[in-house]
């Protein structure tokens, strides 16, 4: 067990797939003689050469059609995307095609391809350059959406992720990439679809994911400390499928939660997750679930207006305040 | 003017009887004072004012029952205090009657119906159009307290809700299912006075006012249902307890040599008396009963209530089966429950049931005192402190051990000799504890 960051946990995870298995490639925008915008490929090309990590011209929908192919005829593409913003070129790509083929066409064709990709804010990147659209891919039946919250998690899902057979966006967080932690040697998978119990508690259920999960965990930890509340966070890890049990599990034993989302409101995460508990936990909740998410505005450039557009720590901390007070947690 | 209506304070109500006014007319009204108590067919619920105001009217005097909807009280600004008194505004509040639908078809800005509401109903919003009709569907709940009210048997609009609009939430439901199980198992001088105190103590500089919890209110409600509807009688012996005082000893020293380095079980001489009170039972199946009415209910199982006293109240966890079970076995149990009961953590199940209470002040030093009845237990025993004292043996007043116990008795279900020969028996018990072990 080392204890690396979660960029080396990336790094290292993609270099000894790249060792296990001839059929895995990577591609994308200046991850070869670039190494990687944010350097999470560096020095595999020298490595691995050319014909295995592929740079690609600023063409979105072509290099992800070319891997859909690839995929189609027996190679595991890993593409890289600059970052989840530019996905969007790609959409039809993604939707119309990599999650469908294998239905459409009868089964005929797998497509086993990974699509690595960066979202998030807080980066000062502006609207365009910052946003959250796991939901946008999580809405897609034929997709798999992961979203790694911890260095442990980058690996063991990107293993997963690249042994899988069906098309998954693996999606990363800017502000994750230099975040550390304690990640087991050796060869190491995590399932796809089973959400984590990052801490245990009795008070209350913190529902999140991906940066937004480590914000939990440490509101969860300093609560506990300082108050004596004892929060549970689940970290969802997989937005498709959805682990629904361990969430509503988590919500039968301590009859609340808060939804921690970094996406906006409105048709978020959050939204699935609130419904999700009300349909399947519904008499066990003894307030109703809140959503702490983003502002719903189009993320401002500006340090202090980013800071306050994105979900942090205090929201979360006055919202579990305001659904405990709601139960008379303190009497 | 607001009008006062007689509220549906549950699904099954009709009619109401207004069994006392807490306020006169010409009183002031703020909103939330009790004004009056509702009496229905489940129980007696305080109905609480929805408007400020002054009292001008009482339409329904008390112990008249009238249907839901009618006018009962009129609040208003004062002015038409004294005009001439005039006829009762005769009409009823028709949409307190009527179909949810109906009302739902008001526009919001109209007179919301409940110009009162039961004490035990959720305010709402000003701005949330009141289903007429629906006082009792339309409580706020949470669903985790729904579903503990719907096992617990709990009436929901016989609670409170303490949570945000006056929601009911689980600590609410809870106090309520806790408080319908609590006895007076205080001593019966300091059982609370009815709620119709007269008003001659007010909060101020030198009297501070404590809001009453669920658990309280509960408590109270109950201890005065049980003191006027049970006619209550007392029945006291003093037990010699030295084989009791050394039982317990010799137990202990037992257990303490069985467990060996482990920490050894101790029992208390409140196990041995529980213990005793449900051997006892068992053979005196005419005290293991409830009455209803119409008819006594004799019970084929032993459910010991113990109580325990809590900060802001009382409960009484039960101890199943307690002819069944060794002493060690009712001390683990009553020890855990005890805990969990200060804890707050009990189920409703687990202070449900009994069918017989004890309660126990000897820790505090009393010598003696009487315990008021656990509906709709027939009796509860309430046991003194064991103490060293002059006694009378073979003709000498020699140093033993005494302790006083005293039953109350539902004289609707039993009889003065039928409680004194279970007292007798249970006596011989607790002056022979090996013979409940037996």
């Amino acid at each position: 067990m080392a204890i690396i960051t979660y960029r080396q946990a990336l790094h290292d995870t993609l270099r000894s797939e790249l060792l296990r298995d001839p059929d895995v490639f990577l591609l994308g925008e200046e991850i070869g003689v670039f190494e990687g915008s944010y350097k999470i490929t560096a020095g595999l090309l020298t490595e691995f050469g050319p014909e295995r990590v592929r740079d690609t011209p600023i063409a979105e929908e072509g290099f992800v059609g070319a891997a859909i192919g690839a995929a189609m005829l027996g190679l595991r593409p890993v593409v890289e995307i600059m970052t989840i913003n530019f996905s969007i070129l790609a959409m039809d790509q993604i939707v119309n095609h990599a999650a469908k083929i294998h239905t459409m066409f009868g089964g005929q064709s797998k497509v086993p391809m990974v699509i690595r990709t960066p979202g998030g804010g807080g980066q000062q990147l502006a609207a365009t350059h910052s946003q959250n659209l796991e939901v946008w891919y999580a809405h897609v039946p034929g997709l798999k959406v992961v979203v790694p919250a911890t260095p442990a998690d980058a690996k063991g899902l990107l293993a997963a992720s690249i042994r899988d057979d069906d098309p998954v966006m693996f999606i990363e967080h800017l502000a994750l990439y230099n975040t550390k932690g304690e990640v087991p040697d050796g060869d190491y998978v995590t399932e796809i679809g089973k959400a984590a119990v990052m801490k245990e508690g009795s008070d209350i259920t913190i529902v999140s994911y991906s940066r937004m999960a480590a914000v939990a965990l440490d509101v969860a930890k300093r609560l506990e400390e300082d108050e004596g509340i004892s929060a549970e966070v689940v970290d969802l890890r997989s937005l498709r499928p959805l682990d629904r049990e361990t969430i509503l599990a988590s919500v039968r034993k301590t009859n609340k939660a808060v939804v921690l989302e970094e996406d906006w409101l409105s048709y978020g995460v959050g939204a699935e997750i609130a419904a999700t508990i009300q349909e399947g936990a519904f008499d066990y909740l003894d307030a109703p679930v809140r959503r702490v998410a983003a502002a719903e505005i189009p993320l401002p450039y500006s340090k202090p207006l980013e800071l306050a557009a994105l979900p942090d720590a205090t929201a979360l901390v006055k919202v579990i305040h305001e659904t405990l007070d709601a139960t008379r947690f303190h009497g | 003017m607001p009008e006062v209506f007689m509220p549906r304070l549950s699904d099954t109500m009709q009619e109401g009887t207004v069994s006392t006014w807490t306020k006169n007319v010409g009183d002031r009204v703020e909103k939330g004072d009790v004004l009056a108590e509702i009496e229905t067919d489940k129980a007696t619920m305080e109905l609480e004012a929805y408007d400020a105001g002054v009292l001008e009217r009482i339409v329904v005097d008390a112990g008249k029952t009238v249907p839901i909807g009618e006018v009962i009280a009129v609040i208003g600004d004062g002015i038409g205090l004294g005009a001439g008194g005039g006829a009762a505004p005769a009409k009823a509040k028709k949409s307190a009657a009527a179909a949810p639908a109906a009302a739902s078809a008001q526009p919001a800005q109209a007179p919301a119906p409940d110009s009162v509401q039961a004490a035990t109903a959720p305010p709402q919003p000003a701005s949330t159009p009141a289903a007429g009709g629906a006082a009792a569907t339309a409580v706020k709940a949470s669903p985790l307290a729904r579903s503990i009210a719907r096992d617990a048997g709990l009436d929901l609009s016989t609670v409170r809700g303490s949570g945000p609009g006056g929601r009911i939430v689980r600590a609410d439901v809870e106090a309520a299912a806790a408080a319908s199980r609590t006895t007076g198992s205080a001593a019966t001088a300091a059982r609370p006075a009815a709620s119709a105190l007269p008003a001659d103590v007010s909060a101020g500089p030198d009297v501070e006012e404590v809001r009453l919890n669920n658990v309280r209110r509960i408590t109270a409600r109950r201890l005065v249902e049980s003191m006027q509807q049970a006619p209550h009688f007392y029945v006291t012996r003093v037990v010699d307890a030295d084989a009791l005082v050394s039982a317990r000893a010799s137990i202990n020293a037992g257990l303490a040599a069985l467990a060996g380095d482990a920490t050894p079980t101790k029992i208390s001489v409140n196990d041995l008396v529980v213990k005793a009170v449900a051997t006892a039972l068992r053979a005196h199946p005419e005290v293991n009963v409830a009455y209803t009415g119409d008819k006594l209910l004799r019970h084929r199982r032993v459910h010991i209530g113990v109580a325990v006293a809590l900060p802001d109240g009382l409960i009484v966890p039960v101890i199943r089966d307690a002819d069944t079970l060794t002493v060690t076995q009712i001390s683990t149990q009553t020890r855990d429950l005890a805990a969990r009961a200060r804890a707050g953590k009990l189920t409703p199940d687990e202070f449900t049931g009994s069918t017989f209470s004890i309660s126990n002040l000897g820790m505090f030093g009393v010598d003696q005192f009487t315990a008021v009845i656990n509906p709709p237990e027939a009796a509860i025993l309430a046991v003194g402190a064991t103490k060293q004292e002059p006694v009378v043996r073979d003709g000498a007043i020699v140093v033993g051990h005494t302790m006083r116990v005293t039953l109350s008795v539902d004289h609707r279900a039993l009889d003065g000799a039928t409680a004194a020969k279970f007292l007798a028996d249970l006596t011989a018990l607790l002056e022979n504890p090996l013979a409940t072990l037996a």
